[in-house]
Parts: C-alpha cells; sequence; structure tokens
C-alpha cells in the first residue's frame, strides 16, 4: 500500500491509494509547522514514503473520523496548560479544554491560532470540553488530536473497557457506523512478480567502453594534411570479407527464354547518274554467211569430212529411235478414254424423245423425207405424201388435188402445231436445204417438178421458237374432224416461189435431189469449174425417168432467142403477192443445166436411178459451216447473194482440173452403178455423149434406196436395198468390200452414224431399227430396237452438241419419232476411225485375196481335169481284197505267237492248242 | 545442217533464212547446254543433244569445229 505525500507550497496532501470514497485529509501547514514535522514524515521531492510509518496508527487516523490531528505549538501548549510532559503525560494523555477559551484564542491570536484548523468542529462541538488528546506516538500524524464529538470523547475518556468495548463496539459497529479499518500491512508475498520487473527492467548488459584520446595541445586547431594510402599496403588497415562461391546458393541454369528475331540484312545505297535526255536507237544486224567458195571450201577439207563420219553414227541411230517408237507416249492417257466410255452409261437403246403427227389432215399420209434444219435446235422439216399407190392416186386424183401437199416444219417446243407448212403443187419425195442458204429449199415433186421455197421473210419466226406457253394456252386438243385448216392461223402456208419447166424436166417422180457444194460449178458439159460465187447455186436431181439431170439456180443467158410472145405469156402468170421473187425468172421456164442418161447399152432399159452420191459429197451441216457461209456472203457485200444471182453468171471461172466426176447411183433393180457425169466425145457421132458406167454390181434383192458416202471416209459408201446392205469403197472395182446376209425382213432405210465411223442405222419394213456396229459385229447387226409397227421410211441423225444427239424416223403412218441416241452409239471409242479404216483396208486386201484365189483356184480346176485324164485307175477285185486281208490277218497271229513264247508266258503245247482252235 | 563453231552455216538443206535462225539459235543453245556439263563434271563433255517438240525433234551433234543439226518428225 503506497500512500503519496505531496507537499506543495504551503500544504501538505496526504494521498493514499485508498478508494476514492475514502477521505483524504486536506490540511494546511505554515512552513514552521512543516518543519516540525517528524522526520519520517519530512518527504524529499517524490521519494515514497516507506514502510516506516506504521500503517496501523495511520488506519486508526482513518477510522476515526472525529479524531482531527493537530499541531499545538509551544506557545499554546502554556496557554491552554497542555505542555508536552508537564500538563500531559503519558498517564493522562488528554486535557479538557474549554470551548470559551478557544474561542478567546481565537480572538486573540486569529489565523495564527493553532486550533484555526478545526474551527468549524469546534464551533459546531455540542458541548463544553472538548478533548484534546497528545498523541505522543503520533498516531494520527500529528502530536495532538482534538476529538470533535461527545461520544468520541467518552469513549475516550472511558478506555478501560476498551478490548471488550472494542470487541463490542466490533459487534456493534456494522450495525451503526462503519468504522473504517486501515490495512494491516502484512509482509510482502513474492508471487514472482518481482522476477517480471527483473525482466523488464531496462538494464545496461554492455559493458560501457571508454575512449580517451588524448593529443598533443599544440596540435589543436592545427591545419590537417591529408593523404592516399593504398589500403593494402597497410597492415590490418582493412578487414575484407571476401566473397566465396557457396554451393548452396549457387544455381545452374538449366532453361532460359530467349527471343531471337531474324532481321534481313538490309543496306541502303544510292547511286546517282547522269540523266540525260532519251535517245531512241536502233541497230540493224544481218547474219554472218560464208561466201559460196568459202563454203566449197570448208566442204573440201578434211576435219570436216572427220567430224561428219564421226557424228553422223550417232544421229542415225537417234533417227532411227524415232522412227521405232514414240517414247513419250503417254499410256495412262490413252488408257483412261476407253474405261470412260465404259464406265458410263450402258445404255444402248435409243430413246424415246418426242414424235409429230399431223393431226389436221384427214388423209392418211406417209413421210417421204425428213430434213433437219442445219443450225436451228430442235427444227425438222419433213415432207409427207400420200400413201397411194399409182392407180389409186389416179383414181382420187380430183380429191387430191383439193389437198394441199406440204413440207410441215416441226419444233421440239410445240409438238402440235408445225411451225411452218410449205405448199408445193403436188407430193414431194424428196427435199433439201440449201447448204448455204438453209431458207432456200428445193424439193423434187411426184411429178418431175423441181419446186424451190425460199422462207427469208419467215426466218425470223421459226428461229425464235420457244416452248409455245402462250400460244397454246387457247388451243386445246380437239379431235380431228373439229379442226379446220382454216382456224389455224400459227402455222403458215407457205406457196412455192419456183417450179421447174414441166417439159423439159423430169417426166417422172424425182427419186434424190442434192444440191452441188458451193466449191465447185459444172458447165453443160460436166466439166468442173471453180466457183466463185461462194454459194451454192446447183442442184443435181435424179427420177425414174432414167435421167439425171443438173440445174443451175441462175438466170439463164438465153442460147436461143426466144420468141418474144412466149416472153410475155410467161410474163402474164401472175405471181400471188406474198411469195417472194428469188426465183421468179426460173418459175415455170427452169431447164436443166445437162441431162444424162443411164442406159444400159445396146437394149433400150435404162436404169432407174433411185439414188445418188457425189464425191465430195460431204453436204452434213456443221456450225463452222453456217459461219463460212455468212461470211462468205458478207464478203460478197450483200445481205443475200440469192437475191442477186445475176452477178455470178458473167466471171470467167477457172477450170478445176483432176476433180473426180464420178459418182454412185442405185437403181431401181438393186444395181449400184459408179459411173461419170462429164461428157466425153463420142469418137464415131462427134456428139457429147456420157459415158458408160465404170462399174456396175447387182448386189440388192429390191432397189436401192440408199446410197450415202460415210461422213468419215470421203471414198466408203453405204448401199441398202432389199434385204441387204452392202458397204463399197470407190476405186476397188471388184465387188463391195462388205455385203451382208439377207436379214429377215425387207430394208426400207439406212443412214450411216454421224459421230461412230463403223456404226450405221437400218430401218426395217416391221418398224425395227437394226444398229450396225463393225467394230463388234459384222455378219448381223449389233442391236434391234422396235420403233414403231409400220415401215420406217426414213431415218436421219443429227448431232446438236457433244452430249445430244438425235435420230429422227419416220414410218409409213405419218408419224415422225425423235429418239436420243446414247452415249454408247454417240460417242466414238479411241482409234475407232483408224481401227475401222483398217479394217477396210483389210476387206480391200481380203477382196484382192479373193480374187487371186479364184484365179488360183481356175488354174488347179485346170489342173486337176488335166491329171484326172492322165491317171489311170487301177481298181482292185473284190476277192483279190480279200484274201491279201487274211494273209496279213495270219502273219499278225504268227507275230503275236512268237512274242509270247519269247516272253515266257504261253507253254509250247498250249500254243499247239492255240492253233488248233484257229 | 552443217554449221561452224561460231555459228556460220556450212551446208544446209533448208531455206536461207530458216537456215540461219537455226544456226545462230541453235548454236547458242549448244555452247550453253555444253558448259552446263562441264560444269557439274569437267571430265564430262556433250555427245548429243535431242529437243523435242510438238511438232517435230531436233537433234545437233556438236564437236570441236563443226555442228550437224538434223530435224526430223517423229512417226507420230
Amino acid at each position: 500500500m503506497h500512500r503519496t505525500l505531496q507537499i506543495t507550497a504551503g500544504s501538505v496532501i496526504l494521498k493514499d491509494n485508498l478508494p476514492v470514497n475514502q477521505v483524504n485529509s486536506c490540511f494546511e501547514a505554515d512552513p514552521e509547522a512543516v518543519t516540525a514535522l517528524p522526520r519520517h514524515l519530512r518527504l524529499t521531492s517524490n521519494q515514497d514514503l516507506g514502510p516506516e510509518v506504521p500503517p496501523e496508527d495511520v488506519l486508526g487516523a482513518y477510522c476515526h473520523p472525529e479524531i482531527y490531528p493537530l499541531v499545538l505549538t509551544n506557545k499554546t501548549q502554556e496557554i491552554f496548560n497542555c505542555r508536552i510532559d508537564e500538563d500531559v503525560t503519558d498517564e493522562q494523555p488528554y486535557k479538557l479544554i474549554r470551548k470559551e477559551d478557544i474561542f478567546s484564542d481565537f480572538e486573540n491570536r486569529a489565523a495564527v491560532s493553532d486550533f484555526y484548523p478545526v474551527k468549524k468542529i469546534i464551533q459546531e462541538y455540542p458541548g463544553d470540553e472538548l478533548l484534546l488528546v497528545y498523541d505522543k506516538d503520533f498516531k494520527y500524524g500529528l502530536n495532538f488530536y482534538l476529538i470533535g464529538t461527545e461520544e468520541g470523547k467518552e469513549n475516550y475518556l472511558n478506555p478501560p473497557e476498551v478490548p471488550e468495548e472494542q470487541e463490542e463496539c466490533k459487534e456493534h459497529i456494522p450495525e451503526d457506523t462503519y468504522i473504517y479499518k486501515p490495512p494491516i500491512s502484512k509482509p510482502w508475498v513474492s508471487l514472482g512478480s518481482e522476477k517480471e520487473i527483473e525482466e523488464e527492467s531496462v538494464k545496461k548488459s554492455t559493458k560501457e567502453i571508454t575512449y580517451m584520446i588524448s593529443r598533443k595541445r599544440s596540435e589543436f586547431g592545427a591545419p590537417v594534411k591529408f593523404s592516399d594510402q593504398n589500403a593494402s599496403s597497410v597492415k590490418d588497415a582493412y578487414i575484407e570479407c571476401t566473397a566465396y562461391p557457396d554451393k548452396n546458393f549457387t544455381l545452374k541454369q538449366l532453361e532460359r527464354d530467349v527471343g531471337m528475331q531474324v532481321v534481313p540484312k538490309i543496306k541502303d545505297t544510292s547511286t546517282q547518274t547522269r540523266w540525260t535526255y532519251p535517245k531512241n536507237a536502233t541497230t540493224q544486224y544481218y547474219p554472218r554467211e560464208f561466201s559460196e567458195e568459202e563454203k566449197e571450201a570448208l566442204g573440201q577439207s578434211k576435219t570436216l569430212t572427220e567430224f561428219l563420219n564421226n557424228v553422223s553414227i550417232s544421229v542415225e541411230i537417234a533417227l532411227q529411235q524415232n522412227e521405232i517408237m514414240n517414247t513419250f507416249i503417254n499410256d495412262w492417257k490413252s488408257l483412261a478414254e476407253e474405261e470412260g466410255t465404259f464406265g458410263d452409261k450402258t445404255d444402248t437403246h435409243l430413246k424415246e424423245y418426242q414424235s409429230f403427227t399431223d393431226l389436221h389432215n384427214l388423209t392418211e399420209k406417209m413421210i417421204t423425207c425428213v430434213s433437219w434444219h442445219p443450225f436451228i435446235y430442235g427444227l425438222i422439216a419433213v415432207s409427207v405424201a400420200v400413201r397411194l399407190s399409182f392407180e389409186e392416186r389416179v383414181h382420187f386424183s380430183g380429191k387430191l388435188l383439193l389437198q394441199p401437199s406440204l413440207i410441215l416444219f416441226w419444233s421440239f417446243s410445240d409438238p402440235i402445231q408445225p411451225q411452218l407448212m410449205l405448199e408445193s403443187p403436188d407430193d414431194i419425195f424428196c427435199f433439201q436445204f440449201c447448204p448455204s442458204d438453209p431458207n432456200i429449199i428445193a424439193g423434187g415433186c411426184i411429178n418431175g417438178q423441181i419446186v424451190m421455197w425460199d422462207i427469208t421473210a419467215h426466218a425470223d419466226r421459226i428461229e425464235n421458237i420457244k416452248a409455245g406457253g402462250s400460244r397454246s394456252k387457247n388451243v386445246t386438243l380437239k379431235p380431228m374432224f373439229l379442226l379446220e385448216p382454216e382456224t389455224n392461223t400459227e402455222a403458215m402456208y407457205i406457196r412455192h416461189c419456183a417450179v421447174s419447166s414441166i417439159e423439159n424436166g423430169h417426166r417422172k417422180a424425182i427419186t434424190d435431189i442434192h444440191w452441188l457444194p458451193d466449191t465447185f460449178e459444172i458447165n453443160r458439159l460436166g466439166s468442173v469449174f471453180e466457183n466463185r460465187s461462194g454459194i451454192s447455186c446447183q442442184l443435181v436431181t435424179c427420177s425414174a425417168d432414167c435421167t439425171i439431170c443438173f440445174w443451175d439456180i441462175r438466170p439463164q443467158k438465153a442460147l436461143t432467142p426466144q420468141p418474144p410472145t412466149e416472153k410475155k405469156k410467161e410474163e402474164s402468170i401472175e405471181v400471188p403477192f406474198d411469195v417472194p421473187s428469188t426465183f421468179l425468172h426460173l418459175n415455170l421456164s427452169w431447164k436443166p443445166l445437162s441431162k444424162i442418161r443411164l442406159s444400159k447399152g445396146e437394149t433400150t432399159l435404162d436404169h432407174c436411178p433411185t439414188k445418188l452420191s457425189l464425191s465430195e459429197g460431204s453436204l452434213l451441216y456443221k456450225a463452222q459451216d453456217k459461219m463460212l457461209a455468212q461470211s462468205k456472203a458478207m464478203k460478197a457485200g450483200e445481205m443475200n447473194p440469192y437475191q442477186n444471182l445475176e452477178g455470178g453468171l458473167g466471171n470467167h471461172l477457172k477450170p478445176i482440173d483432176d476433180f473426180c466426176t464420178k459418182f454412185f447411183v442405185g437403181t431401181e433393180e438393186g444395181e449400184v452403178i459408179y459411173t461419170d457425169w462429164k461428157m466425153e466425145r463420142d469418137p464415131e457421132t462427134g456428139r457429147f455423149m456420157t459415158k458408160k458406167p465404170l462399174s456396175l454390181y447387182t448386189v440388192h434383192d429390191g432397189g436401192v434406196h440408199t446410197v450415202q458416202r460415210s461422213p468419215f471416209y470421203k471414198d466408203i459408201i453405204l448401199t441398202v436395198g432389199g434385204w441387204n446392205v452392202a458397204i463399197w469403197k470407190e476405186g476397188i472395182m471388184t465387188g463391195p468390200l462388205l455385203q451382208s446376209s439377207c436379214a429377215p425382213k425387207r430394208y426400207t432405210s439406212g443412214h450411216w452414224s454421224l459421230t461412230r465411223p463403223g456404226v450405221f442405222y437400218i430401218g426395217r419394213e416391221d418398224g425395227y431399227i437394226d444398229i450396225w456396229d463393225l467394230l463388234e459385229k459384222t455378219h448381223e447387226p449389233a442391236q434391234s430396237q422396235n420403233i414403231c409397227i409400220t415401215m420406217i421410211t426414213y431415218i436421219k441423225p443429227w448431232t446438236f452438241s457433244a452430249k445430244q444427239q438425235f435420230i429422227a424416223i419416220a414410218d409409213y403412218y405419218g408419224t415422225l419419232h425423235i429418239l436420243e441416241i446414247p452415249w454408247t452409239l454417240s460417242h466414238p471409242s479411241t482409234n475407232e476411225v483408224s481401227s475401222i479404216s483398217h479394217y477396210f483396208e483389210r476387206e480391200v486386201k481380203h477382196l484382192e485375196y479373193v480374187e487371186q484365189r479364184k484365179k488360183i483356184r481356175e488354174e488347179e480346176k485346170k489342173e486337176m481335169e488335166m491329171e484326172k485324164k492322165k491317171v489311170e485307175t487301177y481298181q482292185k477285185s473284190k476277192e483279190q481284197l480279200e484274201a491279201k486281208l487274211k494273209m496279213d490277218y495270219e502273219s499278225y497271229l504268227e507275230l503275236e505267237k512268237n512274242i509270247l513264247i519269247n516272253l515266257g508266258l504261253i507253254k509250247v503245247e498250249e500254243t499247239m492248242s492255240n492253233m488248233e482252235m484257229i | 545442217m552443217v554449221v561452224n563453231a561460231e555459228g556460220i552455216p556450212i551446208r544446209t538443206t533448208l531455206d536461207n533464212s530458216t537456215t540461219v535462225q537455226y544456226a545462230g539459235l541453235l548454236h547458242q543453245l549448244t555452247m550453253k547446254a555444253k558448259s552446263t556439263v562441264r560444269d557439274i563434271d569437267p571430265q564430262n563433255d556433250l555427245t548429243f543433244l535431242r529437243i523435242r517438240s510438238k511438232k517435230h525433234e531436233i537433234m545437233v551433234a556438236p564437236d570441236k569445229e563443226y555442228l550437224l543439226i538434223a530435224i526430223q518428225n517423229p512417226c507420230e
């Protein structure tokens, strides 16, 4: 328990660390009194009170609040007769002092009085006498104390029973008052706090070192001299801690991220050139050459000869190598092409595409000729004729006159309505588009006339044919008998614009008509000339009256002056206004250029030609030809050269020499004639006559209706007639290369395939089409397909594109079937052309061989007959033959016996029995 | 045709202008070919040069002083 005693100026404060409700006594003391304080109370600054003050007394002072410690001076003691050790002794430490005395003291000494601090208490003291106790032991801190209450006084005065009283007081005290019990000091028990204090206290651990540095006094303040010194030179001038590699801290870097960039080396340089003005410069050179003398000199030199000797060997080898084989051939490519065709559609059938029938006309008609338009896609022209024999025609002639004979133009887009209808005076049996201008059509009539049409006016109509959706909306399929031809406003009737002269032309039906190609012309004598007009202007026809005529469509210069009256007559013929006047000059006055009569020699019977085929007769159209024709027309400077045909006549034409004027003719009797149209001078009569035919073969059993050149080979001709087919080669006079055997049905039409050299189509009279493939089979058709129920009258294939190839088949009942040719039939295999040509060559050789064999056979036959006569036959009689046989047999048996004996198989005894058996 | 070492034709079966053209061009080509072969292997030397084109084949036989050029149409 600590107590602090604070001494401030003029006051002494005794503080105790007791809880607040304890009274801290504070009293004033004059300076003198301060010195009177007992020693143990005299405090220096901030010195703690030691345990010298008995805590009991101090406590006691505070347990009794009525006790007021006082300091009485000697003077005061004298006044109140309480002088220490005189009046107040140990036996009687107290003294009763009257209150009045105190008051008088107060009056006398005022503030100096010792009783001044307790003045208030004295004044309030109810009694008269106050007890003043001498505190010898300084129980209450001062030498005297005053008891402030009567009770306290009485308690003090009556103290002998204090312990008992105290015990009784103790029992009573808690009931009555709280008596302060000062804390009793006990000996300090260490609870370990002194250790904490020791730990916490800061003590100087290090021994303080003191340095004493002394210097000579004279040196104080003297200037300092600094100098350098190497640390290593002086011993112990420095202490170093060298670094050493510590293994614990060394790291071996195993990975490192490094970035790299490649940078091109760039170097900038610059130069400066002097730019002068640009100047054109030219050089001219000629090659160095030796003069002739030099060349010769060199040529003679030895070195050259040596060189040539050395080198020529290798060059020869190289040349020969090339001749033997082409080493650079790509085998894979040639393989692949063949594979391609096999892998593709294996369908070999002709597929039905479309069919056209004329529904308007009432009579039964058959189609006689079919021709595709050269360049308009899907346009096909068909000539129809009445299906009547000659007698019937005569019978019904009146009726027939009323019905127009037509050439119908069909388009793929419109199967019901023909696009155009060309009118002709009589039935047309054959017609052809002009190769130079497809708007000109020439047809051969049944009455022997040639009919010409010009459809340039309607060309745009047929060129712009589209799927007739808008047109055919209103047109519904009405039955045939309701449809009237007059209401048909779509298809127009186009009248012919020229017909040939009746008297001068053919007498009988024209069976074939061809345009001559635009490369040559023929004059009246049959000589061939160059064609400068660039158009086809000549026709050739053959008819049943055994003549072949050449016609020219250009106006003829009249060789004989015609009487003017006849001219007028012709001019007065009215021409309908809508007919173009292209061939007006020909109309009804057209004469053939020359006529060839196919006579059979001495007899009056002549050949009736049915078909012809001219050399250079490849009159098939391709798109390029159209362009050529157009370009030629443009070069001539005219839109349509046919409009101005007179211009071409006046030219002097250059004759073409070495032109083959021979051609093939097929006749009604089944003969194939190879003849010449050039007229020769008959030595006897001096007139120009037709030559005799060069070769004549009767190959077919019926009329030849197809004579056609192959589109691939200029000299291979196909002839179809009767029941068989023959293939000819021009120039081979011995016979046909191939002649088929008789077919079960009659062949009625035929045509080469346009794209495959070994394929041709034959139509039969039962409506079947036979497709022959010479690479597959040569003795019979490769395929046979049924098209219609009746006889096929005409076959015409046509190619529109590489993928689309059509074949038009016309039948006897007037229906035109369009079929699509499959891939296999339209695409040739590789080397097919060469294979077929090889085949034909082989056939030619075969023919030659046959010829030779014939000769050999004849010779052999002769020899055989000779031998027969020479050699006598010796006839053996029958019995002699038998005897001879028996003798042979016996000799054989003996031989057998001998062998067996030798072998040891048979014993001699047995052999005897064997002999007997025989 | 026979051409000398400098490319001047000596003997020929073709017409003049063609000869001159062939001689000049082929002479240069032969020199180039020869130097190429020599560069690759100095022990080697050009013995024959054949150029095959679509239409024909040109054969060149070189020598120290002269050049023999032949033009052939292969059979195919």
